[in-house]
């Protein structure tokens, strides 16, 4: 009746997951009840979970990923301390067999969980205000890929206490993830979550790369799209492109485990290598999925708080798309050390090198769009700065570990650890961070706390050097990655002091916890009235602070690259146009719940294939296919905003005389 | 100003402790060699890092410099509000980064095939052939011309070549001796090569660098280098103890055990490690339990 499930499925005899479990369920409980008792239902449902509002979408996104760092991050500060203890004989507190889940967990988390819903989060707030349109192309798609990535963070986080989690590392490498192996549930989990929240990011990525190429104010060619627009194409374009492959990579490992199939197995022709390249053929690609929306934000903030334009606009751009073109071409690199050949390392060691090139560029523009300028020191710049120094180091270790020899030497050590982390914490964290303070006001009316926003900042940024500069040095000492423990008493020292900084980077969680309770509670303070904090260039700044659910009353007219600063300078001379404005009435997409709907199936179906629960996957996938169909046979999608109610909204809200 | 004074309140604790442990870091793993192949990836190690710091420490400090001179309050700064376009920089800030890849991508393609793994590291001297087999989770060294197999335990004589073949029982591991240079991944069904050269006597610690399952963390093994005759005559005392390795005896040791002993084999039958890496072998492969 319930396939593999039992009892026996919930670690009751692991006090520290009944523990977490527990306390998470309370909280949970706690959650509901307040909602419950407060009548906060209806409001939700209809403002929050049927919304299909990008800026709704985009906020929830970064909730969610919020949610999955606390979630990541005490995967880190378990496995940080265990490292601080099992030195010599020492076999510290977590034996093999959870460690390995603990480390598998906190890869795949951070990397889809955390890192993926903050960009996109990002992206789906801040791409139709910077394009000065009303919504994305596919508003309900838009959710349904929201609902998704959200179904598959409730998998991941149920096998936490319900059966187990992959004991293989964050890319489930065959043969160790095929059956023979892994016979358990745990990389049944990856999988089926991962498949549900890829296709999420695969609907999201299609979406968000049309709204690009097709909605775009009038008179906004490429030649005047704003810069975070630009990394966002390339980064959708390559979700559209990659993440095909990695569905396709999992459905032909799934097929192995579930059907006895033998594409990776080591047996009857299997060959565990092609997964090895088609993983990274996805893998690559994804770094820079998460990397070049970072180096949107940080564009957008470097030129913003220098009061200046973006210094060499063209270059950037050509870089960005450059990087977004060899990000295909270099995947061979994870693995050097597979016995390739002097050839094939030597051509992928040069291609990846050759992505340093455009970075590099990137760099240069960004110092010199600080040159010449009058940097107001707001916490988004702290981030950015904060970014350069350290994202450098990132990429020399990167370029150094391109050269095969030296990656023969250093791959799979705590040095790549250092690495990866460096780049992406330096960049990707950095960048997001920079991105929330530097939009929250326009999502949220009023500003961040900024006292509170750069002790925050310097947490992150000493911690993440005493966390990971030790690494690179124990990575130089051949401590290598995945350990559950080590004999070399005289590492120790160093893990201690890593232990040190993930405790200052927890601190600094812990802090934007408090950033935020402070700034909601001072947010009659901080009010944000013109809509324009920041002395913005860029479009989503021209509007009022939260923008109406119609972003622009009327679609601005854009003839270059920082429009909404032309706007600002002209304003003097031309006539006060709102004045004389006439309201039409808009069309805005209706709430839809078909999102949520899907995402319920669509966990029903997983949970149960995992557990091989047959009639569940079936009455799963069954109810998938009603939710589509009744979707498609919808006709009320939108509704009409009436002109009044936009004259009323402008009244109130819009631009006022003293805005600049 | 905060940034500055925050800086300099951090920066000499940290420099200092960094150097500490950059000083400890030399005397062992990968930045302390002991053959020609770690030494010559070490010098790479240093070259790359050098070119690519001449590059890097004045980019990070103009970024300071930058930030900090241009900050709103200097009123001594220009303010160049519509300053974001130079040809001549333009040039020189695509050139700077391509220089450097030319230098370093020269460095990767002639290092990539002097320091090819399966590549012989000279021709004069007759290497020692040793065949490496992962298993869960132990490591098996066999000495086919010497017929004699080792566990958990590779011993070679100094100033001899090595060349090995690997190949796995059950999933993939990756070989790793840091302080004699290149690892390469060992691997079911499938043969990887590598040669590697111990320049003196000592004892130097090996792992798996790839994560292969529950007992990963205990695949450690040390290599010992000796003279040459003290290793003939290791192998004739392995000889003549220690049991027999062939079809049989080898169905029993691949059955998974963790930080399993050293032993050694005195016969070792021909061809084991061409039936294991062909697949012969996979039919015995053990399925891991829950």
């Amino acid at each position: 009746m319930l396939g593999r499930l039992s009892w026996a499925a919930i670690p009751f005899d692991v006090p520290v997951v009944m523990i977490a479990a527990g306390s998470v369920g309370l909280i949970i409980f706690c959650v509901l009840a307040l909602v419950t008792v407060k009548g906060w239902w209806p409001y939700l449902w209809r403002e929050w979970i049927t919304s299909v509002d990008h800026k709704r979408i985009g906020v929830m996104y970064l909730g969610l990923a919020l949610l999955m760092l606390v979630r990541g991050f005490s995967d880190a500060m378990l496995m940080r301390s265990q490292l601080a203890l099992a030195a010599g004989h020492a076999q510290g507190y977590l034996p093999p067999e959870h460690y390995d889940q603990i480390f598998s967990a906190h890869g795949t988390i951070m990397i889809f969980f955390v890192a993926m819903p903050f960009v996109i989060g990002l992206m789906n707030f801040v791409l139709p205000l910077q394009l000065g349109v009303r919504d994305v192309a596919f508003p309900v798609l838009n959710s349904i890929g929201f609902w998704l990535s959200a179904a598959g963070v409730l998998l991941v986080n149920v096998s936490l206490v319900v059966g187990e989690f992959a004991r293989t590392g964050w890319l489930a490498y065959p043969p160790l993830s095929e059956v023979a192996y892994s016979p358990g549930v745990g990389v049944d989990y990856y999988l089926w979550s991962l498949q549900i929240s890829g296709l999420g990011t695969l609907l999201s990525g299609i979406n968000l790369t049309t709204t690009i190429l097709k909605l775009r104010a009038p008179g906004m060619g490429y030649r005047q799209m704003p810069i975070f627009c630009w990394t966002a194409l390339a980064s959708n374009l390559l979700i559209v492109a990659s993440f095909p492959i990695l569905t396709a990579t999992f459905a032909m490992l799934l097929l192995d485990r579930y059907c006895g199939f033998h594409f990776f197995t080591n047996d009857l022709g299997g060959n565990p290598m092609m997964y090895i390249n088609l993983i990274w053929s996805w893998g690559h690609p994804e770094v820079y999925i998460l990397i070049l929306p970072a180096f949107g934000v940080f564009s957008e903030v470097v030129a913003t708080f220098s009061g200046k334009p973006l210094f060499g606009r063209r270059s950037m751009v050509m870089a960005t798309m450059v990087i977004c073109v060899l990000s295909f071409l270099v995947w061979l690199h994870h693995f050097f050390t597979m016995g390739a050949g002097a050839d094939v390392n030597a051509f992928f060691g040069v291609m990846t090198m050759i992505i340093a090139v455009p970075t590099g560029v990137k760099i240069f523009n960004w110092l010199f769009t600080l040159y010449g300028g009058r940097i107001r020191f707001t916490v988004p710049i702290y981030w950015a700065v904060g970014f350069m120094v350290t994202f450098v180091i990132g990429g020399m270790t990167g370029v150094l570990m391109a050269i095969p020899p030296a990656d023969f030497v250093l791959h799979n050590s705590l040095f790549l650890i250092a690495h990866f982390h460096n780049v992406a914490i330096g960049g990707v964290v950095f960048g997001v961070m920079a991105g929330i303070s530097y939009w929250f006001p326009k999502a949220f009316g009023f500003t961040l706390n900024e006292r509170l926003g750069k002790a925050v900042f310097w947490c992150w940024f000493i911690g993440f050097y005493l966390a990971f500069m030790p690494l690179y040095v124990l990575g130089l000492m051949g401590a290598t990655r995945r350990m559950q423990h080590y004999s070399n008493l005289h590492w120790q020292p160093l893990m201690l002091v890593a232990l040190a900084g993930a405790l200052l980077i927890l601190l600094g969680i812990a802090l934007t916890g408090v950033q935020l309770a402070v700034s909601i509670r001072q947010r009659e303070r901080n009010r944000d009235l013109t809509g324009d904090p920041w002395n913005g260039r860029t479009l989503e700044w021209s509007t009022p602070s939260p923008p109406p659910v119609w972003n622009f009353s009327h679609l601005p007219q854009v003839d270059r690259a920082d429009a909404f600063w032309a706007m600002k300078q002209q304003r003097g001379t031309a006539q006060d146009r709102n004045l004389e404005r006439t309201y039409r009435a808009i069309q805005v997409p209706r709430n839809n719940p078909t999102g949520f709907f899907l995402a319920f199936c669509a966990v029903l179906l997983g949970f149960s294939l995992i557990w091989r629960i047959w009639w569940g996957a079936g009455l799963g996938l069954l109810g998938a296919i009603v939710v589509c169909l009744i979707q498609a046979w919808r006709t009320d999608g939108e509704i009409e905003v009436p002109a009044e109610k936009i004259a009323a909204f402008e009244r109130l809200h819009g631009p006022k005389e003293s805005a600049v | 100003m905060r940034t500055p004074s925050a800086f300099a309140m951090w920066l000499r604790p940290i420099s200092m402790a960094a150097a500490a442990v950059l000083m400890a870091s030399c005397h062992e793993g990968v930045l302390d060699p002991h053959g020609p192949v770690g030494n010559a990836e070490r010098i790479i190690l240093y070259d790359a890092t050098a070119i690519m710091l001449a590059v890097v420490i004045p980019v990070i400090v103009l970024t300071l410099v930058f930030a900090w001179w241009f900050r709103a309050r200097n009123s001594r700064a220009r303010y160049r509000p519509d300053w974001e376009y130079s040809g001549r920089i333009e040039m020189i800030i695509w050139s700077i980064p391509a220089l450097v890849i030319l230098f370093l991508g020269g460095i990767a393609w002639t290092g990539s095939h002097d320091l090819d793994p399966p590549a012989p590291l000279r021709e004069s001297t007759s290497p020692l052939d040793i065949e490496v087999v992962s298993l869960d989770w132990r490591w098996l060294f066999i000495y086919p011309n010497e017929g004699i197999a080792s566990l958990n335990r590779l011993v070679v004589p100094a100033g001899v070549p090595l060349r090995f073949r690997l190949t796995s029982t059950t999933v993939m591991n990756s070989f790793f001796v840091p302080q004699l240079g290149s690892q390469i991944y060992a691997m079911p069904n499938m043969v990887t090569r590598l040669n590697l050269e111990a320049d003196q006597p000592g004892t130097f610690e090996g792992l798996s660098a790839m994560f292969s399952g529950d007992g990963f963390s205990d695949m450690r093994f040390d290599l010992v280098s000796t003279e040459t005759g003290a290793f003939k005559e290791w192998v004739a005392t392995t000889k003549t103890q220690g049991g027999v390795l062939d079809a049989g005896t080898f169905q029993e040791l691949v059955k998974p055990a963790k930080a399993d002993g050293v032993r050694t084999y005195a016969q070792v039958s021909e061809g084991l490690f061409d039936s294991i890496s062909s697949g012969h072998m996979a039919a015995v492969s053990p399925q891991r339990g829950q």
